[in-house]
């Protein structure tokens, strides 16, 4: 078919959803079989395609969780938006053995690979955290030892995405830490009072701008403004701060 | 609505160009602003998506997928430049 002969365009294909693990109330991740998959860098995401018996076609793009290796999973975790096409479906419905619908990996802008080698600060805001995630995770793949920093800003700590393994890997990885952001209810004993990500928070826990990091900001719209204001009036340069956006609250 | 960035936009223009059109940097026309086609503010999702500058808001990209064929306005930028690999 003439289509198929056109080998570079990138095609919808069907992906099983292996396992589905619950990460918090309102956040899931979705394992994946996909054949063929070509492999992806940390950062890209998936675009997700249902299709409604009539007909109507729904499409969002979501960050990729798991890092790459051959044989290797891909994972989407994906958080429910209560007003969404998509979410609720892929959060509250799917089941493992289902197919899904899907295209990538794309993109290749909001993407660390391991041959940059500069200290890498990542800032996070809620669901904001998958790509960062994928990055945290290749890192540890390439065994390297460059210094990741993560500012993660969640609304409660029953909102922490991915908690036991962000822990351990503190643990064991070395030059990794984590440094956590609540902005409704904090832990027992926090020292700071519930607060949204502000200019002492990044000017105590992100690092210095002569350390000239690459910086990747993920989160709603005005948490990746405001942190990327704060970076920029702090010295960093603009150059070397990428952002992504998404449409949750 | 909700305002996503052009990261978003990466499956779509994928579909139609062989590199990767979100690290491209575009020029807005209306405002000179330059930076990469991701920090784009885009509005609605497919099958009709609507990229604007992020500074001046100025509309830069609009993308239309129909049935059979794919409308791609740019009028909004003067100049893409984009980053290619081995040459």
């Amino acid at each position: 078919m003439a289509r198929t002969a056109v080998s570079r365009r990138l095609n919808w294909r069907i992906g099983t959803v292996r396992e589905v693990r619950q990460e918090t109330p309102t956040i899931r991740t979705l394992v994946f079989d996909i054949p063929d998959w070509p492999g992806h860098a940390a950062g890209q995401h998936i675009d997700v395609r249902l299709t409604a018996p009539d007909g109507y076609q729904a499409q969002r793009s979501y960050s990729i969780g798991s890092a790459w290796t051959d044989g290797g999973t891909v994972e989407l975790t994906v958080q429910k938006l209560d007003d969404g096409e998509v979410s609720p479906y892929l959060v509250d419905v799917v089941e493992p053995g289902d197919q899904i619908e899907l295209r990538g990996p794309v993109g290749g802008w909001f993407v660390w690979r391991p041959a940059q080698t500069d200290p890498v600060l990542l800032i996070g805001g809620g669901s904001g955290v998958v790509p960062l995630m994928a990055m945290i995770r290749q890192r540890s793949l390439a065994k390297t030892m460059q210094p990741f920093r993560l500012i993660y800003s969640v609304r409660t700590p029953e909102d922490i995405c991915y908690a036991d393994e962000l822990r351990r890997r503190v643990r064991d990885d070395g030059g990794l830490d984590v440094r956590y952001v609540y902005t409704r209810k904090t832990p027992q004993g926090w020292p700071d009072p519930p607060k949204r990500i502000d200019v002492a928070t990044l000017n105590t826990y992100g690092w210095p701008p002569d350390f000239a990091a690459d910086t990747f900001v993920c989160g709603p719209t005005s948490f990746v403004e405001t942190a990327a204001d704060i970076l920029v009036a702090l010295g960093h340069d603009p150059r070397r701060i990428r952002t992504e956006r998404f449409g949750g609250k | 609505m909700n305002v996503l960035d052009g990261n978003a936009l990466a499956g779509d223009l994928a579909e139609i160009f062989a590199v990767d059109v979100t690290a491209a940097r575009f020029v807005c026309a209306g405002c000179g602003h330059a930076d990469a086609v991701a920090t784009l503010q885009l509005f609605g999702h497919a099958p009709a998506s609507v990229g604007r500058c992020p500074e001046c808001t100025d509309v830069v990209i609009r993308l239309v997928r129909a049935d059979d064929r794919v409308f791609l306005d740019m009028r909004g930028t003067v100049r893409l430049e984009l980053p290619m690999s081995g040459s």
